[in-house]
């Protein structure tokens, strides 16, 4: 939520500043990109950036549809980018300006395909999954060693969960994320849309509702590397994240993350052109820029996504090319869904759930 | 022309921007850029047609979670108006009876905070006040708890926020209500035999009225509509109109329906404001 509310108010007042040729204003998720992409990308091109970034799809949207945001390249969410591109937000891209498309691999493009037909508006960022991170050490001392941490058990079992409160559980404020985990753990199918299976999504939420302490969607990243929380729902990278910085602070905080056996959402980061951005044609350079091999495993390698870039695979460290949390097995994969895009009255009432199941009103 | 000046003021900072909230209360909500349907319509045959939707409205009384909230902000905000005018007063009263110079030195350190970002100084409350927090680590250390205190995503943290962010707004008026007070008028309380306690409520805090109310409008207008230390403090059950407003324009995309509530809210805050004008108007017929 921090800084959701800093873009928040960021959205108030910041639009980006007069545009020349020479300008590229970007508007990416925070903390989603290595540390010297932007300035190889300058000095390979002579273009300035002007990066800004974001922590929830709700508040780019909010910008795409007001229109006027002044950014050239965006990075929509698949479900959101869908339902955005149906309200003419972005423009088509021009793939004769990206000679590096040849890197991409073709069963994922084929798949975010199914949010843009013939992935005409966007292409695919970075995806993950998510599932749940936690603090190894913590959790086996409250369910023992031998218990398997393989489940959404973990966070749904109000048994369980229980046993885990008082080191703090918490989970994404994000309602199109956490209801459909909640139906695939009951049994249900995590892509209905039927009131019936969000009601008992709400039920088993609120059933668990006592035992989490907050429901945020970038705060646990530090929560869980200072050992202040112990179990977040989370998205797969940020725990990452978490984990590298607790080995970074050396505080003996171990952080662990699962797709849970019973499955877990997939989503795509899609680099999308807004219809009114000021220069689509740097946008485009910097397109085919990130699709070179060497710029996404080096993406890769620092934020701990996967990509959709076949060629930089080879690039990508074994460590995390081996770790299935990143890229998880066929059977995980199996099992993995994709985001709905639900229309405006289901929207409605599973806001409403949601704000039932944090405030109990 | 010297009334011009705030009637333009008023106009562009407040009316023009009322009138857009409003008029957007009255549409409907759609998948488009943006994202509501236009209130006036030309058609192929140059029909104008012209769609006001109320319905927003009466949403809003539908659901008891929006009147809920609305209630839970004035309170939040009541409460902490009491808890900032307990505060600033002694503050006040001190500043405005300490020598001019020491005076100047205390107005700065009141003033002072705010040379540094507002966001920043909520942030430093997290550090202050979350489990590992260096509250919760100076009390264990002394030994006077053995489990830290979870105040953090709690109503106390805030209160905590808001009183803190908001009480120059109160001490500042209450000092200058204050150090307008004409001094002899206690000697002559005094002369009459009243005990400072007795002329303190029979003289100094009638006089100091004005400098309270408005303090209090300072303080309770803004935090009805708070949203930023709710959500960086506040736990998940703090609901306060901020917040529904939030996921109304940003979970929901109903662009309509949050621009009802804002207009509400609007309505709400603009009753406290006309008392407060005429309470102004019948002092000044007094004097």
């Amino acid at each position: 939520m921090k800084k959701l509310i800093i873009t928040t108010l960021g959205a108030l007042v910041a639009a980006p500043a007069a545009h020349s040729a020479e300008t590229l204003n970007i508007y990416n998720w925070s903390d989603y990109i290595a540390e010297d992409t932007i300035a190889q990308f300058e000095a390979a091109t002579g273009i300035d950036v002007n990066y800004d970034v974001y922590d929830s799809n709700e508040v780019l949207e909010a910008k795409m549809l007001a229109g006027n945001s002044g950014y050239d390249l965006v990075v929509p969410t698949s479900d959101f980018l869908q339902r955005q591109v149906a309200a003419g937000a972005y423009q088509p891209i021009d793939k004769s300006l990206l000679p590096n498309l040849v890197n991409m691999d073709e069963d994922i493009m084929a798949t975010a395909a199914g949010y843009d037909a013939g992935n005409e508006h966007s292409i695919v960022y970075l995806w993950g999954t998510t599932g749940i991170g936690y603090n190894v050490e913590a959790v086996a001392e409250r369910l023992g060693a031998d218990m398997p941490i393989d489940s959404w058990e973990l966070l749904f079992n109000p048994e369980i969960v229980a046993k885990l409160a008082d080191c703090g559980v918490s989970m994404l404020d994000a309602p199109t994320e956490v209801v459909p985990a909640a139906m695939n753990y009951l049994g249900l199918d995590p892509r209905s849309t039927d009131a019936k299976d969000f009601e008992a999504a709400e039920e088993l939420l609120t059933s668990i509702r006592p035992h989490i302490r907050y429901f945020h969607s970038s705060q646990y990243i530090s929560d869980l590397a200072n050992g202040d929380t112990c179990v977040a729902l989370g998205w797969s990278g940020d725990v990452f994240q978490a984990q590298a910085r607790a080995s970074e602070a050396e505080n003996g905080v171990e952080i662990g993350y699962i797709i849970p056996k019973e499955g877990a959402l997939q989503w795509f980061d899609m680099l999308a052109i807004p219809v009114d951005a000021p220069n689509p044609e740097a946008a485009h350079k910097f397109i085919n820029f990130v699709m070179d091999a060497q710029v996404t495993a080096d993406i890769t390698n620092y934020v701990w996504y996967g990509n959709a870039n076949k060629a930089s695979m080879p690039l990508v460290d074994e460590e995390i090319k081996a770790d299935p949390g990143i890229f998880p097995t066929e059977a995980a994969k199996e099992k993995l869904w994709a985001g709905m895009v639900y229309n405006a009255r289901q929207d409605r009432s599973l806001t409403r759930a949601w704000t039932k199941v944090k405030t109990g009103k | 022309m010297v009334i011009a000046i705030p009637m333009i003021w008023l106009l562009v900072f407040f009316l023009i921007p009322f009138a857009v909230v409003f008029k957007l209360s009255l549409s409907e909500a759609a998948i488009a850029r943006p994202p509501y349907l236009p209130m006036m319509t030309w058609d192929e045959e140059g029909i104008l047609t012209f769609v006001l939707n109320i319905g927003n409205y009466f949403y809003l009384l539908d659901d008891d979670l929006y009147i809920f909230a609305y209630m839970q902000s004035m309170k939040i905000a009541l409460v902490s108006t009491v808890i900032c005018l307990l505060v600033a007063y002694p503050m006040a009263l001190a500043i405005a009876r300490a020598n001019s110079s020491t005076r100047n030195l205390l107005l700065m350190l009141v003033i002072l905070p705010f040379w540094t970002s507002f966001l920043l100084r909520v942030y430093a409350w997290i550090g202050i006040l979350k489990t590992n927090g260096l509250l919760n680590n100076a009390l264990l250390w002394l030994g006077l708890i053995d489990q830290p205190l979870a105040i953090m995503q709690t109503d106390l943290a805030v209160y905590i926020g808001i009183v803190y962010t908001y009480l120059p707004f109160m001490i500042l008026p209450l000092y200058t209500s204050l150090v307008k007070q004409d001094e002899s008028l206690l000697e002559a309380a005094a002369d009459l035999g009243a005990r400072p306690v007795t002329a303190f409520f029979s003289v100094t805090l009638p006089l100091s009225f004005p400098g309270i109310a408005a303090g209090s409008l300072l303080v309770f207008i803004p935090v009805v509509g708070e949203f930023v230390i709710p959500a960086l403090l506040g736990g998940p059950d703090t609901l306060m109109i901020g917040r529904v407003l939030w996921s109304e324009f940003f979970s929901n995309r109903d662009w309509p329906v949050a621009s009802a509530v804002a207009t509400v809210m609007l309505v709400v805050l603009v009753v406290p404001i006309m008392l407060l004008r005429l309470a102004q108007q019948a002092d000044e017929k007094k004097a």
